[in-house]
């Protein structure tokens, strides 16, 4: 057991309000919370309920309207692009949808250079990148001599959603956002995902952060789970707790709702 | 003997791409449903199963195509009927289909009872406005829809009310086999729950016969339908009741899918979630032998280059597979005792 | 790149508009290379001549002549002299004046002209004739003078020593020359406007002017559009506000009516092509500015941008790299629907007036203009304005067209 478990990323009252006037709408209400060291943490809500807006929040993607964020016990400062550039190598995402996280119009090597750069190899040789690359790849079970020149149309949801996990391991930030990124992927594949996750985690780490509607996923993945609702947390603690002995009534319900195979499903309760 | 409701012989149906080639979606599938049982379909994204569902209306729109194959309804056999026949004296009457996010076929500028009108007149049923008024509302009464729904334009009701209104109107002219292509997929869990205690209470109700329920998400199957079928590149490599088929499957690919179940529910922590690598084959050049046998860990040579047909385990059960029911139990087996150590 | 150029031919409706508006343009760049005459040149005296070959008839006289005996000669002679309303206005005439009506055939030539002849009397006063007619009667004899008769016709010269007609030559009815040996034909084929310039050079040189005009018009708007669009949408907040702000403003000011103001207050002299151009492209960004930001609203939120920030990319590097290639088909539609505006604003300007100065270019709606002012509908002159409604129409309509087939190559949801 670890002995003193630092903090690494922490929030204090963090609100954000969308548009003005009559048309006001709270989407995160004065949330509270701290992200230690090296655990797998999830965010679990139902759409609408704010999760996403926090963690762009917590990236650095959106403005808060209130509050502070904490990175390694100093109070956040991302001003100016330069200080952005500097919080962005220690803290990144993966999204949802595998197929619009990239470009288009560029092939996908172009991913995979950019980390190299971001990570200050721009000036190396082209056959050190080609290495990095290789083994990036290979830590997520692609071959980089296959993909190389190729544009994402090519590749199949589960390849590219690899490729970003490969991005990840190119990058090896301290702190990952992870935004439903088994949700599109089939069933049959989603562990794999999760694995390399998991490897990645084990390896640097990383602290990672799931967000998900998905209340089974974060009970197999997680070591502590957040129930947020409309905005705020309405229970947290360690997954097993919060999962197995769930005290607020939302997270009854949520649970309650969800099809069981072990256990009896009632469904008389809706 | 129980009735059956519906039987499909070897139904083959295909599309055709804008550059002239055949993609057989559904190839060579048979099933059977009783009065009175619900069958699941189970698979991934690609499986052919939405294409399946399609195919059973008897329905065809270009690019889709039928091929071979026979669909039995109540007796009927429905194959090569005149589409316009099809379309008033069995589509809703005899059998009725709701398609994935169903609550979009609502008119946002009609309500719901005139919706319900529609259906009748399409039909070709002669009855008073008043009538369908009270046949709507006893309906949706018996299913816990609230009368006022009737009046109310799509807009002013949520997504998982819609849902559930579409799927009461498609048993309004009481068809005996129901067709439901994922119909909570695109709902939060509470409106999904309520989705399925309805289809639960059409069963019970006795207001349809049989309903084939097809999802990608298996807990769902498994508390709803008494058999499972799983699909696999457009045809079927499982049958067997549905606790067979998730709690004891034999097929590597069933194996494979139910092994990749999340449930919160206590031990899914200690569970190594199954992973199945690559990717299904593509049907417009599908391989000469095993289909899954890409991706089997148990394949053998010969897996690949024969073809593989359905094999009987007792009565009700099936599987594809070169191997038999001992050989496969004896693999897998095999393999739990290497993980334990 | 090659695979969207595939696409975008097998698109029918992109090809036929594509074919339209190629000919189009080629037609303006080529003819004037092979016809060198100045477009506003006044080659005709005389107001709206119609479209036709016109054969010089002084070098024709000079022409050997070619013998042909041809039956139905005479027969059309006389015909293009004699017309049936002629013949008809004849027989009353003599009906007036006392001829039995069965005695009178207006189809025997011969006789008619014989009666008529008899008892033709200029001063004869026919109750309930008007002036106009007794004068049309008065021309008509005089054109009936020799009509039958099958003697050629002298052609003389004046001496110029003793100053007196000597016979030169004579051209006799059966006398034909062909046309490739006179050495001055020209072949008008749209004939000639109100001030006598010839209507095909003079259309094809309005057809470069206004495409021209349109092309530079349609570039400047779809650039602030793009340029505005872009900033408001991907920037937002305060930025986006003050643009939206200018936007609406042009929106609710009737564009045409400031075309007018601008076009009014610049003067004249100072009304060169070009400056119609720019004004029109400064006044009809206002769609493309709305459409393109539309389209980086809701670009800016997606996951590949969110990436690329996270990546470090700084804004100008995600504008260019990350927005604009996903909105690069759309603003080249709407570059094609601005050119096409274009076109139909400079039209319409001209029409009332405001366009180009009219003495140095030509342009689609001057020439509309011109037909317009010197009446040439009313006078039924159609060659002075009708080729010009037709080229107007192609090239607008070939240009929606392409444009449609573009939608339908883009977005896949509209393909039949």
């Amino acid at each position: 057991m670890p002995a003193e478990k630092k903090i690494c990323l922490s929030a204090v009252g963090l609100t954000k309000i969308f548009g003005f006037g009559s048309s006001k709408t709270l989407a995160v209400d004065h949330v509270d919370m701290d992200l230690y060291e090296g655990e797998v943490v999830s965010i679990v809500g139902e759409s609408g309920s704010g999760k996403t807006t926090l963690a762009k929040m917590l990236l650095g993607l959106l403005n808060p309207t209130e509050g502070d964020i904490y990175f390694q016990g100093v109070k956040r400062d991302i001003s100016s692009h330069k200080k952005k550039q500097e919080y962005w190598k220690n803290i990144q995402a993966i999204f949802q949808d595998p197929f619009s996280s990239y470009n288009i119009f560029h092939k996908i090597d172009a991913v995979l250079l950019d980390c190299i750069r971001m990570r200050g190899g721009g000036k190396l040789p082209k056959e050190k990148k080609v290495e990095l690359m290789t083994e990036a790849c290979s830590f997520v079970n692609l071959k980089f001599a296959e993909l190389t020149n190729k544009y994402p149309f090519e590749l199949s949801g589960g390849q590219m959603q690899r490729l970003m996990i490969a991005r990840i391991f190119l990058l090896k930030p301290k702190i990952l956002f992870a935004d439903e990124p088994t949700s599109m992927i089939d069933a049959c594949s989603r562990a794999t995902i999760l694995d390399f996750l998991m490897q990645l985690r084990n390896e640097i780490g990383m602290t990672v952060i799931f967000i998900t509607h998905d209340i089974g996923l974060a009970y197999y993945v997680s070591d502590n789970v957040f129930i947020m609702e409309h905005g705020k947390f309405v229970e947290r603690g360690s997954a097993d707790e919060v999962i197995l002995h769930p005290k607020a009534a939302y997270t009854q319900r949520l649970i309650s709702d969800v099809p069981k195979i072990y256990e009896e499903w009632d469904l008389s309760t809706v | 003997m129980a009735e059956v409701t519906l039987e499909v012989k070897e139904l083959t149906t295909k599309y055709i791409t804008r550059y002239n080639e055949d993609i057989y979606a559904v190839d060579h599938v048979s099933l059977k449903v009783e009065e009175g049982k619900t069958l699941g379909i189970a698979g991934e994204s690609g499986c052919g199963k939405s294409t399946l569902a399609l195919s059973l209306m008897g329905y065809y729109f270009a690019p889709l195509h039928y091929t071979s194959g026979e669909i039995i309804i109540n007796g009927q056999n429905i194959t090569g009927m005149d589409p316009d026949h099809v379309r008033k004296s069995i589509l809703g009457t005899e059998i009725a289909y709701i398609p994935q996010s169903a609550m979009n076929a609502l008119n946002p500028t009609r309500k719901i009872i005139n919706f319900i009108e529609d259906v009748y007149q399409a039909h070709d049923f002669y009855v008073t406005k008043k009538d369908i008024y009270d046949r709507a509302r006893s309906l949706f009464e018996t299913l816990g829809l609230p009368a006022e729904v009737l009046q109310k334009y799509p807009v002013e009701l949520s997504g998982g009310m819609k849902q559930r209104t579409v799927i009461a109107v498609s048993v309004l002219l009481l068809p005996k086999v129901l067709i439901a292509d994922e119909p909570s997929s695109a709902l939060d869990v509470t409106s999904q729950k309520m989705v399925i205690k309805m289809l639960r209470q059409l069963m019970e109700n006795d207001l349809i016969s049989s309903l084939i329920f097809i999802t990608h998400e298996l807990p769902l199957l498994y508390n709803v339908t008494d058999d499972i079928m799983v699909m696999y590149a457009g045809q079927i490599v499982e049958k067997a009741s549905a606790k067979e088929a998730v709690f004891d499957p034999l097929h590597p690919y069933s194996k494979g899918l139910m092994g990749s179940i999340i449930v919160p529910e206590q031990g899914l922590r200690d569970v190594k979630l199954a992973a199945i690598p690559g990717v299904p084959p593509n049907l417009k050049n599908p391989p000469p032998g095993c289909r899954f046998a890409e991706r089997c860990s148990y394949c053998r040579p010969e897996c690949r280059v024969m073809s593989v047909g359905l094999r009987k385990v007792g009565h009700e059960r099936e599987f594809r597979c070169l191997y038999s029911e001992e050989e496969l139990r004896k693999a897998y087996l095999k393999e739990a005792n290497q993980y334990a150590r | 790149m090659k695979n969207t150029l595939q696409r975008v031919f097998h698109s029918g409706k992109f090809v036929i508009g594509f074919c339209i508006f190629t000919f189009i343009v080629l037609l303006a760049i080529v003819y004037p290379l092979f016809v060198r005459a100045a477009p506003l040149g006044i080659i005709g005296q005389g107001t709206f001549f119609p479209p036709g070959i016109y054969v010089n008839v002084y070098d024709s006289i000079g022409t050997t002549p070619y013998t042909l005996k041809l039956d139905d000669a005479a027969a059309k002679r006389i015909a293009s002299k004699l017309s049936e309303d002629d013949r008809t206005a004849m027989q009353e005439w003599l009906v007036a004046a006392g001829i039995p009506e069965g005695e009178i055939d207006v189809t025997d030539t011969k006789k008619l002209l014989t009666q008529w002849e008899n008892n033709y009397d200029p001063k004869k006063n026919i109750p309930g004739m008007t002036f106009a007619k007794t004068r049309y009667y008065q021309r008509l004899n005089t054109s009936l003078e020799g009509i039958l008769s099958t003697e050629g016709a002298i052609i003389a010269a004046k001496n110029p020593g003793t100053g007196t007609l000597e016979q030169r030559d004579a051209a006799q009815q059966t006398d034909y020359v062909n046309v490739r040996e006179v050495p001055n034909v020209r072949l008008l084929l749209l004939g000639t406007d109100n001030f006598g310039r010839d209507v095909t050079t003079e259309l094809v040189s309005a057809i470069g002017t206004s495409l021209l005009i349109g092309l530079v018009a349609g570039l400047i708007a779809t650039t602030i559009g793009l340029v505005l669009g872009l900033a408001a949408g991907y920037i937002g907040g305060r930025v986006d506000d003050v643009i939206m702000f200018f936007t609406n403003l042009f929106t609710v000011i009737p564009t045409f009516v400031l075309l007018i103001l601008i076009s009014f207050s610049i003067g004249q002299e100072k009304r060169g092509p070009l400056v119609i151009a720019v004004v029109i492209g400064l006044t009809s960004w206002v769609w493309t500015a709305r459409a393109v930001r539309a389209q980086v609203t809701s670009l800016r939120n997606r996951d590949h941008v969110s990436l690329s920030k996270l990546s470090g990319h700084p804004v100008a590097l995600i504008i260019f790299a990350d927005i604009l290639p996903y909105i690069a088909s759309y603003v080249m539609m709407a570059l094609i629907l601005q050119i096409s505006t274009a076109i139909l604003a400079e039209a319409a300007l001209s029409i009332l007036g405001l366009g180009p100065k009219t003495t140095t270019t030509a342009t689609l709606g001057l020439m509309m203009q011109w037909a317009l002012i010197y009446m040439a509908p009313s006078l039924g002159k159609w060659w002075a304005y009708f080729p010009v409604i037709v080229v107007i129409a192609l090239i607008s309509f070939s240009l929606n067209l392409m444009n449609t087939g573009l939608d339908q190559v883009y977005n896949p949801a509209l393909r039949e």
